[in-house]
């Protein structure tokens, strides 16, 4: 099916369908909205920080179908269909009875004081969500460079990489 | 960013339909190089063609080799099983290319077309001839520390920047491309181009066409191989050398070498006559030295980045080393054996 936001030079907004954090939402987009800015400005979750806004930095990463991206470097038209899950999904990811708990991996980040200013922690949260998904990083060495898209400006890489070991051993995230 | 059209077909016919002459058109795969340029107004497109939904996202048996679709993502392709066990050197460039998020993101067709990191290209303030033909370049003279020192010419000195294209380059694929004219394959070692005096063409792809996969022929030189990358921070930067070494030995003989080098060119740079020097010689030192000056007879400093000369230099004799050991470079311990 070939889908078009209409006649050349018009501008037209296209209607996709998101599960956004375990909910759908049909949405009517201009086409060069980043998904960043999608969550953000109109859908006021502004748990993803936007950084760079070019890929530099990691601290728009985000979960599409499981897998960790910058949401700063996507369209979100082209995720039409897509589940995601940002920052303010991932407790839910872990307890899908609705507990208010927190993930295990941001639990970790609190117990291993994995963050000064916090901007990067969303970010941060994802992107280990994402790894662990992954499964191909094991020895401390792997997860640094695994993590490696993401930047933390206040230095709290040994403590995130202390947090994400502790879950790892524990058997993982899902 | 600029106000566009988007389309989204379903098939490679109507992709390159959707394409048509219209200049103004623009592929989109993963994303995270024209956005990112469209974000500084480098790219200006009046419509996009979002390839994501082609059916371009298997890695393939065929010929004893592997045909990799134009979309699978540089992360699935490193961690391919195939990948990993028969090209270990394209596994390693890639893992040693970008960030995580990025290789999920990013196409094996995408990669071979970023653009270059030049500083100028990206700021539209500043003359540039591979942005806007015939206003100058910037870099000549200017801060040129991660420019290339091969193959440039008196109007562009900017280097490709991809990390897997060094590795395709070295392992002799070959790039399938589908088009108004028609499907035809092109030699990897002439699919991207030096600057000369048209330095807005980065490769010799044709207008209309879409790569639709890249094909790796049977030898993969698993056995003998590395991938070398330096720079200036460990991990998610770009190259400012890199060496992809590949080699089947006699013993201590060398039968077969492959070189590629990354960050020094408009194009990963091969010299077939630094391969054919090694043909045959013992796989020492010495031998690696002598192709290693032979490479890099012919190089050119611009005002700051002269150290990428000897930097190459050492960069082959141990890429050469780590292969004839059998002792590939970790993408992970980035202590250098
Ligand atoms: C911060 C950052 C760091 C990076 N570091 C590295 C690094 O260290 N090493 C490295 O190698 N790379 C690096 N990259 C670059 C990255 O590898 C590329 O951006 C990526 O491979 C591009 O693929 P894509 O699918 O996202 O391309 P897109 O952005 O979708 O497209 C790029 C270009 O290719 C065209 N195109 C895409 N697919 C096709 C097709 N099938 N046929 C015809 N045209 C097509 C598009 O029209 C566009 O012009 C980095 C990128 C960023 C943002
Ligand atoms: S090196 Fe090439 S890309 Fe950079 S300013 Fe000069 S012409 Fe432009
Ligand atoms: S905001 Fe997306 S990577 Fe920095
Ligand atoms: S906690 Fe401040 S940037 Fe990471």
């Amino acid at each position: 099916m070939l889908i078009d936001s209409g006649s050349p030079g018009g501008v037209g907004t296209i209607g996709i369908t998101l599960t956004i954090n375990g909910e759908r939402r049909e949405l009517q987009v201009a086409p060069w909205t980043t998904l960043l800015d999608l969550l953000r400005e109109r859908l006021d979750l502004t748990g993803t920080k936007k950084g760079c806004d070019h890929g530099q930095c990691g601290a728009c990463t985000v979960l599409v179908n499981g897998t960790r991206i910058n949401s700063c470097l996507t369209l979100a038209v082209m995720k039409d269909g897509a589940e995601i899950t940002t920052v303010e999904g991932l407790a839910g990811l872990a307890h899908r009875e609705g507990t208010n708990s927190l993930h295990p991996i941001q639990e970790a980040f609190v117990e291993h004081d994995a963050f000064q200013c916090g901007y990067c922690t969303p970010g941060q949260l994802c992107s280990s969500v994402g790894m662990m998904n992954e499964g191909h990083a094991k020895t401390r060495d792997e997860i640094r460079e695994a993590m490696s898209g993401n930047i933390c400006r206040c230095g709290a890489y040994t403590n995130i990489v202390d947090a994400i070991e502790d879950v790892m051993q524990q058997g993982g995230a899902r | 960013m600029n106000r566009f059209d988007y389309v989204r077909p379903s098939t490679v016919a109507e992709a390159v339909q959707a394409l048509g002459s219209d200049p103004a058109a623009r592929f989109i795969a993963g994303g995270t190089n024209l956005i990112d340029l469209m974000k500084y107004d480098v790219e200006r497109p009046g419509k996009l063609i979002d390839i994501t939904r082609l059916p371009l996202d298997k890695i393939e048996e065929r010929d004893g080799g592997l045909r990799i679709g134009a979309l699978v993502t540089n992360a699935a392709l490193a961690y391919d099983a195939r990948i990993r066990e028969r090209y270990p050197l394209l596994a390693d460039a890639i893992l040693a290319g970008a960030s995580a998020q990025l290789r999920n993101a990013a196409s094996t067709g995408g990669n071979l077309l970023q653009r270059t990191r030049c500083y100028y290209f990206y700021d539209t303030a500043t003359p540039c001839n591979k942005r806007e033909p015939g206003t100058g370049c910037s870099a000549i003279g200017g801060v040129d520390r991660i420019h290339a020192i091969l193959g440039t010419s008196e109007h562009c000195i900017a280097t490709h920047p991809s990390d897997m294209c060094v590795a395709l380059a070295a392992l002799e694929a070959t790039v399938r491309v589908s088009g108004p004219q028609g499907d035809r394959a092109i030699p990897f070692a002439e699919f991207h181009r030096l600057p000369g005096d048209d330095p807005a063409k980065d490769t010799n792809l044709a207008p209309g066409e879409i790569i639709v996969s890249v094909d790796l022929p049977a030898r993969g030189f698993a056995g003998h191989h590395t991938y070398l990358k330096l720079r200036d921070r460990l991990s998610y930067a770009f190259a400012l050398v890199s060496v992809a070494a590949a080699l089947e030995l006699d013993g201590r003989t060398i039968r077969t070498a492959r070189l590629a080098l990354g960050g020094v060119a408009h194009k990963p740079w091969r010299n077939t006559d630094a391969e054919a020097l090694l043909q045959g010689r013992p796989a020492t030192r010495e031998s690696f030295k002598a192709a290693a000056d032979l490479v890099l007879r012919e190089a050119k400093p611009q005002s700051t980045n002269g150290f990428k000369i000897e930097l190459a230099r050492r960069a082959i004799v141990r890429g050469l080393e780590q292969a004839a050991a059998g002792t590939p470079q970790s993408q992970s311990d980035k202590r250098i054996q």
